[in-house]
């Protein structure tokens, strides 16, 4: 027990609870809560921002940010429906030259914020502005996807007892997820992130690839917007220059409520998956309700953050104060 | 011996100071090779041009009488020279663990085996003789401990050149003699090690050679046979050294009422029994190992922590409920024993550093002026002798021992009633360390009181008017006046009662 509870899991711990309690509230009031259709529905609507949000926690993790993913989003959702029913090409191809835009944009920022020893907060925002106008001036108005390859795509699923399904979206959600996870736990990139954020001059002295491995922070979070992106036109069957607006919000927000420390260092791929998963029942819940408005949405999501802050502060406060007492 | 390692005519200049001037240095297979310097020299810039941190302005370096290039740590490391450097520049989010096997973890199908992760830390610090818990977070850990982790991480690799920075700074008698026969070892086996300390004991108890640098550049270069202590640190100081041993001075004891005074004061497993009065001119020396309660001490007197048991009295009444806002309102100063997390504020100028105390207890809307505060920094960085470009050089840019002179003097500009002082020689070198003892005597004459913890015996014993020594979170015992020698401090901390 005593290994379960130590500070450095109460973030997460802190956000399981919550989690579990809002489920559960939920699940009390709203007869049909419960069911596995709903609980997948959280991971359908949210596969997107879920993608999202996997890429900025690694770059949260190395005490960088990234504001470009929002835009990312709508730009290769844009690009790959022109692509498709302008361009015709093949969707298969589409998708994966979206992705490597995507890819090759995180890098571009990766290689400005390391090379130049820019802000990663201005260097992605003006990602963001460029992205966006990209999508836009790529079309304005949102475009349907019609082809056979494309449709077929969207509707591989994987059943599952009682009719409930799980849909492409969910199951690539769920694939980047675990990918996530293990590459933060398992492998040297993972956990040059984490000293990145913890002492960026260390990990260099420590002879740490810092510098190649930030590149590949960016391009990861540019990966996996993108894939967000294409994932965003299957659920929709179209693609649309404005989606996305205000997504990195969200997931920014995902990554913190999941225990990750906006200075870096501290947090966890499956406490951004918590976040998300909060995030969508709260949305869900609302729903549900009917008589509340939308906005409520955003109450409870700003009054979960200063929760959250203020409890990241009250560990902050008492491990530097067991830490100096330790002593020894 | 086979030279291994050589660096030939190194250049290497900062915007304002030429940090090394033509520098040459060898170190050969077998050998621990001391690098000896007063505080701003060239030690550190010297090795950070070794390991890739800098890059040279010119000269050239050869391993095993090839020329190589070396364009990073992480290349340096790769080239089989492996470093601890300065400050300890580990991650304090990660586990110990982690810290020591860091880049280089074995890994498998499923990613990092942290099972051989724990072992192979495991291995690495109980070579060092420790036995901790090497899965709690680095940060988590005392600074002695985390130098030692920086030192089982550089061990943990197939060097041919190790690179040891003040490697034992806050460390103790027993880590540094296991660290000593770590080394030994090391060097049988054919491997060459550079060993930066101010300590000439130490020089004196591993060295095989040495090389001393002086205003970045050669001024020596002997095996240690050839170099006596006296010589090495005229040497160094560029001046006879016979000036500095200063015979011991009677401290005459000012009469003066105590103004603090402890009963039995503690808090639950850091510290306990602690007794003793301090009056204005006095200064308290605690003495003891790492670990024993000498900075849990400090810490109930600064009101960081609250003693929960026994009594603290200030001005005779009983300061219950002490908080550091108290401690400051009572006079009280601390300089910590972590400049680089507690100390330095590493963008702003020496003149800000040195005067942030002073401006703060005048009242941030009482600006000192400009020519007080240059006034001031100018007397500090002479008497201290703080090597710096200008007063308004950032004070990152200074070298570690430096920094630790400016952090001090920040302390004694701010004239505290009572000071105290956490391992405040830490990192500086013989010379500075004789005009810190006088410029202490000179404020206690004043009437300041201070409490100076170090673990460097010789300098308590020269500094403090009586000693209180700790083992094991407990005082043991109070000396005084003729009482308070070296040899006896010593034998009440191993325990013998003397
Ligand atoms: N990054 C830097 N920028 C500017 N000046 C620097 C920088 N690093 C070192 N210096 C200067 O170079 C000189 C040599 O510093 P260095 O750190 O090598 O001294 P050192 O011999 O290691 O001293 P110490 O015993 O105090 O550690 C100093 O005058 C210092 O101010
Ligand atoms: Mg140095």
């Amino acid at each position: 027990m005593k290994a379960i509870f130590t500070k450095e899991r109460l973030p997460i711990i802190a956000t399981s609870l919550v989690c579990i309690a809002i489920y559960v509230a939920a699940g009390l009031k709203f007869e049909g809560f419960f069911s596995l259709r709903v609980f997948l529905n959280f991971l359908t609507d949210n596969a997107f921002l879920g993608i999202t949000a996997v890429g900025v926690t690694f770059v949260i993790l190395s005490g960088g940010i990234d504001l470009s993913v929002g835009s990312m989003v709508g730009c290769t959702g844009i690009m790959t429906a022109v692509l498709i029913q302008n361009k015709h090409l093949h969707p298969a191809l589409a998708i994966a030259t979206v992705l490597l835009f995507g890819l090759l944009l995180g890098c571009g920022h990766g290689l400005l914020i390391q090379k130049f020893n820019l802000p990663p907060f201005l260097v992605t925002l003006a990602g963001l502005f460029l992205a966006r106008g990209l999508g836009l001036w790529i079309s304005k108005e949102s475009v349907q996807i019609d082809h056979p390859f494309f449709s077929a795509l969207a509707g591989i699923k994987i059943s599952l007892p009682n009719g409930a399904s799980l849909p492409i979206s969910a199951i690539l959600f769920l694939v980047v997820l675990v990918a996530g996870i293990v590459l933060a736990k398992q492998t040297r990139f993972g956990r040059t992130v984490y000293a990145i954020g913890g002492n960026e001059s260390s990990a260099m002295l420590m002879g740490l690839s810092v510098g190649k491995t930030k590149i590949w922070i960016y391009a990861l979070s540019g990966f996996c917007s993108a894939l967000a992106g294409v994932v965003y036109t299957i659920y929709t069957s179209s693609g649309n220059a404005l989606s996305g607006t205000g997504l990195e919000l969200d997931a920014i927000a995902a990554v913190v409520i999941g225990g990750t420390l906006l200075s870096g260092g501290y947090g966890s791929v499956f406490g951004s998956f918590l976040g998300v998963l909060i995030l969508a029942m709260i949305q869900t819940a609302i729903n549900f309700d009917g008589s509340l408005s939308s906005w409520w949405t955003r109450i409870a999501i700003g009054t979960l953050l200063l929760i959250f802050m203020l409890l990241q502060k009250g560990i902050e406060v008492s491990a530097r104060r067991t830490s100096k007492k330790a002593g020894h | 011996m086979a030279e291994l390692l050589q660096l030939r005519n190194i250049q290497k200049s900062f915007p304002g100071v030429k940090a090394l001037d033509g520098v040459s240095f060898t170190v050969r297979a077998g050998e621990v090779h001391a690098l000896m310097g007063e505080n701003g020299a060239g030690k550190s810039t010297l090795i950070k041009v070794m390991t890739g941190v800098h890059t040279l302005d010119s000269g050239e370096i050869l391993l095993e009488g090839k020329p190589i290039q070396i364009k990073s740590p992480q290349d340096a490391v790769s080239q089989g020279i492996s470093t601890v450097y300065q400050e300890v520049n580990l991650v304090p989010n990660l586990s110990l663990a982690e810290n020591i096997c860091l880049g280089r973890e074995s890994a498998g199908f499923t990613g990092i085996k942290w099972k051989e992760v724990k072992e192979r830390a495991e291995r690495a610090m109980a070579r060092l003789g420790l036995n901790v818990d090497v899965r709690r977070p680095l940060g988590s850990f005392s600074i002695a401990i985390q130098q030692m982790a920086a030192i089982a991480r550089a061990l943990d690799v197939d060097a041919k050149v190790l690179v040891l920075d003040e490697p034992t700074s806050s460390l103790d008698r027993d880590e540094v003699k296991q660290l000593f026969e770590a080394i030994t070892k090391l060097k049988n086996e054919g491997m060459g090690i550079v060993f930066v300390t101010h300590f000439l004991d130490q020089v004196y108890a591993v060295s095989d050679h040495i090389t001393v640098l002086r205003n970045g550049n050669n001024v020596g270069d002997a095996p240690i046979d050839q170099l006596p202590r006296l010589e090495l640190v005229s040497m160094m100081i560029g001046r006879d050294a016979s000036a500095l041993e200063s015979e011991r001075v009677a401290k005459d004891p000012i009469q003066s009422t105590s103004f603090i005074e402890t009963q039995d004061m503690g808090h639950s497993g850091s510290v306990e029994g602690v007794n003793f009065t301090i009056g204005s001119g006095e200064v308290l020396g605690l003495a003891g190992l790492l670990g024993s309660g000498r900075t849990e001490t400090v810490r109930l007197l600064y009101g960081i922590d609250s003693a929960n048991h026994g009594e603290l009295k200030i001005d005779g009444r009983s300061a219950s409920g002490h908080k550091t806002s108290k401690a400051i309102a009572s006079g009280f100063g601390l300089c910590p024993e972590d400049r680089k997390l507690e100390g330095i504020l590493p963008d702003l100028s020496v003149r800000e550093n040195l005067t942030i105390v002073l401006q703060a207890r005048q009242g941030w809307f009482r600006k000192l002026s400009r020519s007080k505060q240059d006034e001031i920094v100018q007397v500090f960085i002479d008497s201290l002798r703080i090597k710096t470009a200008s007063p308004e050089t950032p004070i990152k840019n200074l070298s570690g021992g430096n920094q630790q002179k400016v952090i001090l003097a920040r302390w004694l500009a701010a004239n505290p009633r009572l000071l105290l002082l956490d391992e405040p020689t830490r990192g500086i070198d013989v010379g500075a360390k004789f005009e810190i003892s006088a410029l202490i005597e000179k404020l206690r004459k004043e009437g300041m009181a201070f409490v100076f913890v170090s673990s460097e015996l010789e300098e308590v014993v020269r500094s403090c008017t009586k000693i209180a020594v700790m083992r094991d979170r407990k005082m043991v015992g109070m000396l005084t006046g003729e009482e308070a020698s070296e040899e006896k401090v010593m034998s009440m901390i191993a325990g013998g009662e003397a």
